[in-house]
Parts: C-alpha cells; structure tokens; sequence
C-alpha cells in the first residue's frame, strides 16, 4: 500500500538533489532548474498529504506555489538575459558586481 | 500475472518514482543545458502522473500545462537566446566546494527522511471522494478545487495574481536595454 511515507521521502529525495544542484552548480540556468526541482518536492509533499487527510486545501496550496513558481522562473530567466548582457557569462561566479 | 495485478498501484509508483529521480539527476549532472531541460521535462511529467495517483487531476493537467508547455519553453527559449555554447567562461562546471555541498545535502536528507519516518504522521490511507465532492455532492475534482479557490481561498487568489503581475512587469524591466546604462556608453566597470 502506498502511503503518505513514501511520497515525503521521495520528495525529501527531490528536495536534496535541488538543494545540491542549487549549491554544486555554476551555471545560472540549471540553478534556476535544481530551484523547480525543489518547488515539484514541495508540491509533491502537499499532494500526498490533501489525499491523507481529505482536504482540498493541499490542492489549492498547491496551485498557489505552481503560480509562484511560473513568476520565479520569469524573473529569473530575465535575471539571465540582464546578466549575458552585461557580461557575457551565465556563470555565478562571473556576477560580482555587488561584490565589494 | 496475479502479482502485477494486485500490486499494480505500488508498481505504478515506484516506477514514477525511479523516473522522477532519474530526471532529477539528470539536472544535475548533464553538462549540456539543453540536454539537462529534457532531464528536468522527464521529471516535470512523471510528478504530474504521481499528482495522479493521489487523485490531484486538476494539479497533474496544470503540472504538464505550465511546466511541461510554459516554464520548459521559457527555459529552453533563453537557452537559445543566449546561445550557451559561445560564452567564455561555460566549462567552469562546479564550484570548488562542491563534495562539501554533496556530503552536507545527503546528510540533511537523511536526518529529515529519519525524523518524518520515525515520528509517524504519514501512515494510514485518506479517502478520494472527498477531493471530489464540492458543497456535499461528488462533482469531480476540477469542480471541487475551484468551489474551494473561488470561497475560501479567494483572497489569497487575488494576492497571488498580483503576485504574478509583478513578476511580469519586473521580468520586462530586466529584459529591457537599461537606459541609465546605455547613456553612460555601454562597458562600464569590470
């Protein structure tokens, strides 16, 4: 039987690789990418538990983080043309300009 | 044949489980972006077929509308549009603190996976009508969500829209030429 368990560790498991991709990683794009990583293991997290208890409220949660989601990612990508245009680079280590 | 069919819900699972991790990883370690967005649309879809299983169908269709159609074309829209391949600097790959980051990271997953599997809130089965059922009569569950966003959740609705409206105007701010940079004559600083 599949239970609530198993998706919380399956999406501690997303939550991870996000978390490392976002640390590991020097490339601005799959920055932003490890970042949806970790929304979907939130978003898996809410699911699993509005079926466990019943509740709407999950699903609704849910659409709330998929739309906050769309705006990061819209801002972020606009982050990545700012940032080729002033510097020719998508690396994160090139993007010093406050840097003191 | 009698085992596939009553185990088929936990062999559905951990098959889109295995998937979800394998694209996951794939994020992470593909070198070439391109190939890394497809790894991250593997994962995308295969959490919209596990939304599925958890009687979630309007979260599974919004998941494969606005990840799978809409943030996956932005990404690989920008990929195109910076052309990743001519940058100076794209073979720099990990940051020098890179085993650091993969030891802390497991270890954090273990010691959560530890404290939710031992404190035992998450066993026990829900029930799927009630995700179905809005104002008292099983509807389905596009009716259900929707009787519930457009009540109980209507403000938090309204804030998350201009939320988004924000992000727009802020995303073509950055998009645009800056003209205080321009009238300074382009190169400036390091």
């Amino acid at each position: 039987m599949i239970e609530a368990t198993h998706y919380v560790v399956l999406s501690i498991i997303l939550l991870c690789l996000g978390i490392i991709g976002v640390m590991v990683r020097r490339n601005f794009i799959t920055v932003l990418m490890s970042l949806e990583l970790m929304f979907n293991a939130v978003n898996l997290n809410l699911i699993a538990f509005s079926f466990r208890l019943s509740d709407l409220a999950g699903q609704v949660l849910a659409i709330f983080v998929i739309t906050v989601a769309a705006a990061e990612a819209a801002i972020g990508l606009g982050l990545i043309i700012a940032l080729v245009r002033l510097k020719n680079t998508v690396s994160l280590d090139e993007a010093d300009l406050m840097r003191g | 044949m009698d085992f596939l069919v009553a185990n088929f819900a936990e062999i559905l699972f951990y098959c889109f489980a295995a998937l979800t991790v394998a694209g996951a990883v794939g994020v992470l370690v593909l070198r070439s972006p391109v190939h890394a967005a497809l790894s991250l649309l593997l994962t995308f879809v295969m959490v919209g077929a596990l939304f599925l299983l958890r009687h979630a169908e309007l979260l599974a269709a919004v998941q494969v509308l606005v990840y799978g159609g809409g943030i996956m074309v932005l990404f690989l829209f920008v990929i195109m549009l910076v052309n990743v391949k001519g940058l100076a600097s794209s073979e720099v790959f990990l940051s020098e603190l890179a085993p650091l980051a993969v030891v802390g990271g497991v270890l954090l997953g273990i010691l959560v996976a530890f404290a939710l599997v031992f404190g035992v809130f998450a066993s026990g089965q829900g029930d799927g009508t009630a995700l179905r059922s809005a104002g008292g009569e099983v509807l389905g569950n596009t009716e259900a969500v929707g009787m519930v966003l457009y009540t109980t959740y209507l403000v938090p609705f309204e804030v998350v829209s201009v939320v988004l409206l924000v992000a727009m105007i802020g995303a073509i701010v950055f998009g645009r030429r800056s003209a205080a940079f321009e009238r300074r004559g382009g190169e400036e600083g390091p």
